[in-house]
């Protein structure tokens, strides 16, 4: 059985002392979990070393850490899996607690204080539609089959812990929340969607936050996908409830889907004043907030035509697909949105097709599906 | 030469010019012959599919099926982690599901355009060091950039989700970017911010946030003694370079003067052409540190 090296990080901020890091040799085989190799650390060696455990299975959610720089479950996380990331390419294994919450000590973050608040924050429990039958309400089976995969959340904090977002903005509500708030917003038995969503959107450090750095998707251990649940939200937000929040959220989407619609490119000089609720700087209309943006990123604009890197005319005139291929990608919006449904495809219920293995390079000479 | 089915993006045509001029000067010294694919349309940027699914799998459904009738080109490629990771997106579900690849190719049909199953698209990075190599970039370099400290960044695009983007034991993709600054003969800055997040998309939604994002990963990069940033991203460009000015207020640090490199520039530069003719004059925060260091390094060597 190979060695590793566990290199934890160390705190008590009640003996304000400032963090250090401790360094044990175990031995175990490649597949035990990290957390075999913690507990070890504390029976054998260190019985003061804080950590939180108790299912080892994956189940109960108290081990969230960061193992060499990627936050999620101790029990699940094979040393062999772990050493890979190691930076040195030696047998270390770096293990700190979670980040975006403070440390109460050693690997024990405070998940009352950040992660459970905000988890709370968006009425975490179903608000039954009226009248409420006498027996079990009659619903569609796959709207309750898109609502488990939120449900699948261990509440372990793994994804608020390398929020990139709530690194920038600790008042974001952040992705466990929001993948909890889609569980009800996804749910046909919920009466206040639309409160919901309202109530989400216009939070400045809600809904439209979310940064999209997927760092909550790689971090979940149960497949939640929270930024998935989050885009759905907003789809959901924008369209079917019309919701035009305060943030712009709602108007920079639909800036792009107005440009790309009108010229197949984007026209970034647009995206601005558009977001700001205008209809851009080629469309002559401006909101006063608009405005007050673009005097804000005057200086740059400016800047950025005197190095020559735009000039006028581009920023004024954007620059557009050719008219043929400008009414093709007319004919695809007009097409896909004349739908009565929007037609989603959640991997995380279909699963791929047999025929191919989606986790290797497929090759291009596959000529399956040239004729579907 | 390598025939290319290449995807500029719009970025790279409209607020980063310099970035599409600088890989159509280093794709002939690298091999690459880039057939332009000017009628694709842009991939969504990740915002269209939070708006409509089908719209932008069908959006690049499209172009994956120009991109397939470039007769013998042997992948895509494409020089935006943006539109890696849309482009990812669309084709993961496209080529997970055949009924639903069919009701994408149904509204194709309309052009006579079809999307086959399993083409492979990749950054121009993943190109660098997958198809040309390391070693045979390394033997193309005239200028190595020999003391230049480069700090990578890579854009949250091309890094995550891994599954998606196929990194694993074989193509580690998330480590490409010291491994190309290496063999360019440059120094690698190991930052807090390399694998994060630029801010970019929440700058009209939640602009203190994103403005704190690229200020610190500038700052941070700064402090550990980079003479500049590398990135495979023009939207990261435009949160790390245009708007430093800004970003730099946002998080107090006004010594904060860090130049921002497109990638094709770097490699440009080690094989030996000007930083002039990279469009290097182009940016908004001067890259001096690097065009001094250029001259006295191309000045001495001969080309
Ligand atoms: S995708 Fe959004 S919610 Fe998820 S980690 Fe990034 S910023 Fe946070
Ligand atoms: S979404 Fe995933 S990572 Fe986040 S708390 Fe739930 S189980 Fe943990
Ligand atoms: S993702 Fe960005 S660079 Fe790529 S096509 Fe769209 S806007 Fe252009
Ligand atoms: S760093 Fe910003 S612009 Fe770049 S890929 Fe990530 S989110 Fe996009
Ligand atoms: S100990 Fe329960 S999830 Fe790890």
């Amino acid at each position: 059985m190979p060695d590793y090296t566990l290199r934890i990080r160390r705190y008590n901020p009640e003996t304000g002392k400032a963090p250090y890091w401790d360094q044990y040799t175990v031995t175990l085989d490649t597949h035990e979990a990290v957390l075999t190799g913690i507990l070890e650390v504390k029976n054998r060696h260190d019985g003061s070393l804080g950590v939180r455990c108790s299912c080892r299975s994956a189940i109960c959610g108290s081990c969230g850490m960061r193992i060499n720089g990627q936050p999620g479950l101790a029990c699940n996380t094979q040393v062999g899996d772990a050493v890979k990331r190691s930076k040195d390419g030696s047998n270390t294994i770096v293990i700190e607690p979670m980040g975006n919450m403070p440390v109460i000590r050693d690997l024990i973050v405070d998940m009352d204080a950040v992660h459970w608040k905000k988890v709370g924050r968006v009425t975490p429990w179903l608000l039954a539609k009226e009248p409420v039958p006498e027996r079990e309400y009659i619903v569609p089976r796959e709207s309750m089959v898109d609502v488990t995969q939120t449900m699948a959340c261990i509440q372990c904090g793994s994804c608020v812990s390398d929020c990139l977002a709530m690194e920038a903005d600790p008042e974001f509500i952040g992705p466990a929340a929001l993948a909890k708030a889609y569980r009800f917003v996804g749910d046909p038995r919920d009466a206040q969607h639309q409160q919901r969503l309202e109530d989400l959107a216009e939070d400045p450090h809600g809904l439209y936050t979310c940064t999209h750095c997927f760092k909550c998707i790689d971090a979940c251990p149960k497949d939640v996908a929270p930024m998935s649940q989050i885009m759905r939200l907003r789809r959901i937000a924008g369209q079917d409830h019309h919701i035009e929040d305060v943030n712009n959220g709602e108007r920079h989407e639909q800036a792009f889907v107005v440009l790309i619609k009108k010229y197949g490119l984007l026209a970034e000089a647009d995206i601005v004043p558009r977001s700001y609720g205008g209809n851009g700087i080629t469309g002559g209309k401006f909101s006063p907030k608009s405005g007050q943006q673009i005097a804000q990123s005057l200086p740059f604009l400016v800047k950025a035509v005197l190095r020559g890197k735009v000039s006028i005319k581009e920023t004024l005139i954007p620059h557009r697909l050719a008219p043929e291929d400008r009414a093709q990608i007319k004919t695809i919006f007009e097409t896909v949105k004349g739908r009565e449904k929007r037609n989603e495809l959640n991997l995380y219920i279909t699963g791929y097709d047999e025929d191919g293995d989606p986790h290797t390079e497929p090759v291009s000479t596959d000529k399956e599906g040239a004729t579907a | 030469m390598t025939k290319v089915a290449y995807w500029p993006g719009c970025v790279s045509r409209g607020f980063t010019p310099e970035l599409h001029g600088a890989m159509n000067l280093v794709a002939p010294k690298l091999g690459l012959d880039l057939v332009q694919l000017n009628r694709g349309s842009c991939t969504g940027a990740g915002v269209l599919a939070e708006h409509n699914q089908e719209l932008v799998d069908t959006l690049n459904g499209r172009t994956f099926a120009l991109a397939q009738q470039v007769d013998q080109a042997e992948f895509m490629m494409n020089i935006c982690s943006t539109c890696q990771g849309a482009m990812s997106e669309s084709q993961e579900r496209l080529d997970a599901n055949k009924e639903y690849r069919h009701d994408v190719n149904h509204t194709l049909a309309q052009f006579g355009l079809s999307y086959e199953k399993g083409i492979v698209n990749k950054n121009f990075l993943w190109v660098l060091v997958e198809d040309i190599g390391l070693d045979k970039l390394k033997s193309l370099v005239t200028n190595p950039l020999t003391n230049l400290k480069v700090g990578p960044f890579y854009g949250c695009y091309i890094v995550r989700p891994v599954e998606r983007l196929h990194i694993n034991d074989e193509n580690p993709r998330d480590t490409y970017l010291p491994k190309v600054i290496e063999a360019l003969g440059g120094t690698v800055i190991d930052y807090a911010g390399s694998h994060k997040c630029c801010g970019f998309p929440i700058i009209t939604m939640n602009k203190e946030a994103s403005l704190k994002q690229a200020g610190t990963h500038l700052t941070d990069a700064q402090e550990a003694s980079a003479d500049c940033l590398v990135t495979p991203c023009p939207l990261c460009h435009l949160n790390l370079d245009m708007q430093q000015p800004v970003a730099a207020k946002a998080v107090g640090n006004m010594e904060l003067h860090m130049p921002v490199l497109h990638l094709p520039q770097l490699v440009g530069l080690a094989l030996g052409i000007s930083p002039k003719e990279l469009g290097m004059n182009k940016h908004v925060v001067r890259p001096t540190s690097v065009i001094d260091w250029s001259e006295t390094v191309i000045g001495s060597i001969p080309a």
